[in-house]
């Protein structure tokens, strides 16, 4: 395997870190020195090969170390992975669509055997060996989407179609940014968007749930979103807000740097075979402020975004009581040069 | 005006639109409170909707039995509380076919559990009538313990299984009948905003 | 992707069961039960491009199979599949999408077909049995011998006929009446059974989310029309036998489709300017949107009038 996988943790004493390659191939969300709401869908195709958007599901130098922490959050909260009844086929299509993708992007990590509906599955990476009959859960030591959740970086929500619209109906969710799996779940695409601010005015989500109710199989889709995290923690959940809430509150102008993260979803959207399901995957990539900085590029575009950002969403997305910290930081790297178009560094 | 009117909020929201007659379809009509108004009205509108109705009626304090059951429906029973009648109202569902109207008129924590009842039961939100009467209290799930605190009327509130304070939100889950409460003091530990009554 | 075709099998006098494979073997993406796939048929200067509903069984990839009825009074499409396909031919046929699903969280699934409707049901059948899901099946034709859904129906208890000329027609309120909480009903068939169907669940308080329809649309023929596509900077004529979508490709002019029968909204176009009457055949727009002539779906609406132009 020619990747070395990180020994690092995403809580207590959050050893996470980014090797210089990891920092070079973060997907930085800003394609000009600006923010705003928008329907910032476009293929999810193979592009730049080392980026992020080589494979449909990125195995990066993190992802043992994801894996053992999503174990935890399970282990603490079993109810941050639920399907309703009547997902399961939808789990069985994406356990599918992983292990074929993983198997094809990444054959020195991952192999899949299929004689028929008796597979065979081998995960180097995390040392599992698993042979199971398809479409029979009692074949496998979980349900398939927790099975596969398990095994693959990021949140997945799988989403149900009917009546025009997508219903939140499973999901395995460890990683969040501040909502409640637990609570959405059953809701459909408009009520559990409903806290967002400002974009159901501008229709944003109207367009958006027209464009991914169309979404065609071998067709998949992406969008980036960000927000800030303090402290590299991937279990941002409102269940433990109590328990890293106080964590916010920890960061001085000397620290910043090194404490403040910058926190970006890559989302995607597939459409799966037999369900007629979309899985929404939702792969969290982490950097700190003082790594973001040394490409010059991003340094100047990050200030100058969030400097000009409205409060409202500075406030939605959690970051308000640290902003001007952080503005004040990065207005060090801001030296007013210009930016080059799109997301990559020069 | 039918029931309660509600400042508007986001879209998780539930809105009561007050009930509609669905005719003479068989119907479970569950009623608590002054809700037993609604029904009263429902029927003086429309006389033909108690022809087939199965009435669950908790009376809360009020004194509106006598005057349900003078409606005329197929089925009438009184009983002291929501947990109480669950068991009748999840036999009645299940017993249900395709056509059953179901109509809830009362606060906001019974509308909800009900509502969420039924869905369960494959009943689909466009059978279900709804009309709010009573309080502003509202059901809260603490998404932290997730235990359920009933009537809660301030904002924020104190959960009463894991005695964090928990402020109100409006985002609402409709498979839970429960709005969502959150740590208050989450990041400043100890600083707790003073309580406010909740307003409709 | 350009697919061969391995079968061509008469069901009835009007209706020929068509069978696709991958010309090296491979393996096609499978489906839903209710997906359709479009296949092109390439008419002279022009490439037709029809939705057909899959009846082959949507676990099984080695294959798609298609059930065409001939419609001598349509635009040719189906006289096409009919006359000029044969085995061996090479025909490019597009990925399954579904417009037309089950709800999986139906404790029953009660499916109605009239005709060639039965057709998206073949393949949800075979999932709900896979999938063991309690189901009852209505299928209704004026006569056995236009009944081709009856060569493709397995023997099952859950599988009803109605041929209607055998004094045996099916009671929309009878089907619908006494099914337990939690059913749902798809009828796919034509206007009047999907309208019966509505009228029958509406008397009995069924909600209109538990009714689903499908009324299979094919772009009707009409009178030729003109039509003036502002950014392209283009006027055209749109023949009788041609949907504006398709002159709209066969100009070259880019327009985004998913059905191509008037159902998903992917082609919404809009309306620049219009002295006429559009004749909108779709079940996309509202009937506000519809009398406001500011939106055609140009895959199934026409126009009569004076002038229209549209924002492509």
């Amino acid at each position: 395997m020619t990747l070395r996988f990180n020994d690092e943790t995403f809580r207590g004493d959050y050893t996470y870190h980014n090797s210089a390659a990891a920092v070079r191939r973060f997907p930085f969300p800003f394609d000009q020195d600006s923010y705003m709401y928008s329907v910032n869908i476009e293929p999810h195709r193979p592009t730049r090969a080392g980026s992020v958007f080589e494979h449909r599901f990125d195995v990066d130098e993190h992802y043992v170390a994801e894996m053992q922490d999503r174990a935890i959050t399970l282990a603490d909260d079993p109810l941050r992975c639920q399907s309703l009844p009547h997902m399961e086929l939808a789990g069985w299509d994406f356990l599918e669509l992983v292990m074929v993708c993983k198997s094809e992007d990444y054959p020195d990590m991952f192999t899949l055997h299929r004689d028929g509906d008796r597979w065979h599955w081998i995960n180097r990476p995390l040392g599992i060996d698993q042979r199971f009959t398809f479409m029979d859960t009692s074949t496998l030591p979980c349900g398939p989407l927790e099975y596969i959740g398990r095994q693959t970086q990021g949140d997945h929500a799988l989403l149900d179609q009917r009546e025009g619209n997508l219903w939140m109906d499973a999901g395995i969710v460890t990683s969040q940014a501040d909502w409640s799996l637990d609570f959405n779940i059953g809701m459909n695409f408009f009520e559990w968007h409903a806290p967002v601010p400002k974009a159901h005015e501008l229709g944003i989500f109207q367009r958006a749930l027209k464009f991914l109710t169309n979404v065609q199989q071998g067709k998949p889709s992406r969008r980036l979103n960000w927000t800030m995290t303090v402290n590299p923690r991937l279990d941002t959940s409102p269940e433990n807000y109590h328990k890293w809430g106080p964590e916010k509150r920890t960061i001085t102008p000397e620290n910043v740097g090194a404490k403040q993260y910058l926190r970006v979803e890559l989302q995607s959207f597939y459409r799966l075979p037999r369900s007629n399901a979309l899985v929404f995957p939702i792969r969290c990539y982490l950097i700190s402020l003082e790594d973001l900085v040394t490409v010059p590029k991003w340094g100047r575009r990050f200030h100058r975004v969030l400097r000009d950002l409205p409060d409202e969403l500075a406030e939605y997305k959690g970051f308000a009581v640290n902003r001007s910290m952080i503005v004040d930081y990065l207005a060090r790297f801001d030296d007013g040069a210009e930016t080059s178009a799109g997301i990559f560094p020069d | 005006m039918a029931g309660t009117a509600f400042t508007p909020s986001i879209l998780s929201r539930p809105v009561y639109a007050g009930l509609v007659s669905r005719g003479a379809t068989p119907a479970i009509m569950l009623a608590e409170g002054e809700g037993a108004l609604a029904l009263m009205a429902l029927a003086d509108h429309d006389p033909a909707v108690m022809g087939h109705a199965h009435i669950i009626h908790i009376p809360a304090g009020t004194g509106h039995g006598a005057a349900l059951q003078a409606l005329g429906p197929a089925m009438y029973h009184e009983g002291p509380t929501l947990p109480a009648v669950l068991p009748r109202l999840r036999k009645a569902l299940g017993d249900a076919h395709m056509g059953t109207a179901l109509y809830i008129a009362g606060t906001e924590g019974v509308i909800g559990q009900v509502t969420a009842e039924a869905l369960a039961a494959g009943v689909a939100a466009g059978a279900i009538s709804t009309e709010h009467h009573g309080g502003a209290a509202r059901r809260m799930q603490c998404v932290h313990c997730k235990g359920i605190t009933e009537d809660v009327v301030t904002d924020p509130f104190i959960c009463s299984h894991c005695g964090l304070s928990l402020f109100v939100r409006d985002h609402f889950s409709r498979r839970l009948g429960a709005f969502q409460g959150v740590c208050v003091d989450a990041e400043t530990p100890g600083q707790i905003p003073a309580m406010q009554e909740i307003r409709p | 992707m350009m697919l061969r075709v391995a079968s061509v099998e008469p069901l009835s006098p009007l209706v020929t069961k068509f069978r696709f494979v991958h010309p090296d073997g491979a393996a096609l993406p499978l489906f839903s039960g209710g997906a359709h796939v479009v296949v092109e048929m390439p008419d002279g200067e022009m490439i037709r491009r029809n939705a057909y509903s899959l009846v082959s069984d949507p676990m099984d990839g080695s294959g798609y199979e298609i059930a065409v009825r001939r419609e001598d009074l349509g635009r040719g499409g189906s006289l096409y599949m009919h006359t000029r396909v044969a085995e061996g031919d090479l025909l490019g046929v597009g990925a399954p999408a579904n417009l037309f699903g089950l709800d999986l969280r139906a404790r029953k699934h009660v499916l109605v077909a009239g005709g060639i409707g039965i057709t998206p049901f073949i393949a949800q059948i075979r999932q709900l049995t896979r999938l063991q899901l309690p189901f009852e099946l209505h299928y209704c034709a004026r006569s056995r011998s236009e009944a081709a859904g009856l060569a493709l129906l397995p023997d099952l208890p859950q599988v009803h006929v109605h041929i209607s000329d055998e004094g045996n027609r099916m009671d929309p309120a009878e089907v619908l009446s006494g099914q337990p909480l939690g059913t749902h009903a798809y009828t796919c068939g034509p206007e009047g059974l999907v309208a019966a169907m509505a009228d029958a669940g509406a008397r009995l308080g069924w909600p209109e989310a538990a009714l689903h329809s499908e009324t299979f649309l094919a772009p009707p023929p009409g009178k030729p029309f003109r039509v003036t596509l502002a950014r392209s900077a283009l006027t055209l004529t749109v023949g009788p036998d041609q949907s504006l979508l398709e002159a709209l490709e066969a100009a070259g002019v880019d327009a985004p489709w998913l059905c191509r029968g008037g159902v998903c909204g992917q082609c919404e176009t809009a309306v620049l300017s219009c002295h006429g009457r559009i004749e909108h055949h779709d079940h996309w727009l509202d009937d506000d949107e519809k009398a406001a002539q500011t939106k055609i779906m140009p895959c199934v609406s026409r126009f009569q009038g004076q002038d229209l132009i549209l924002d492509r």
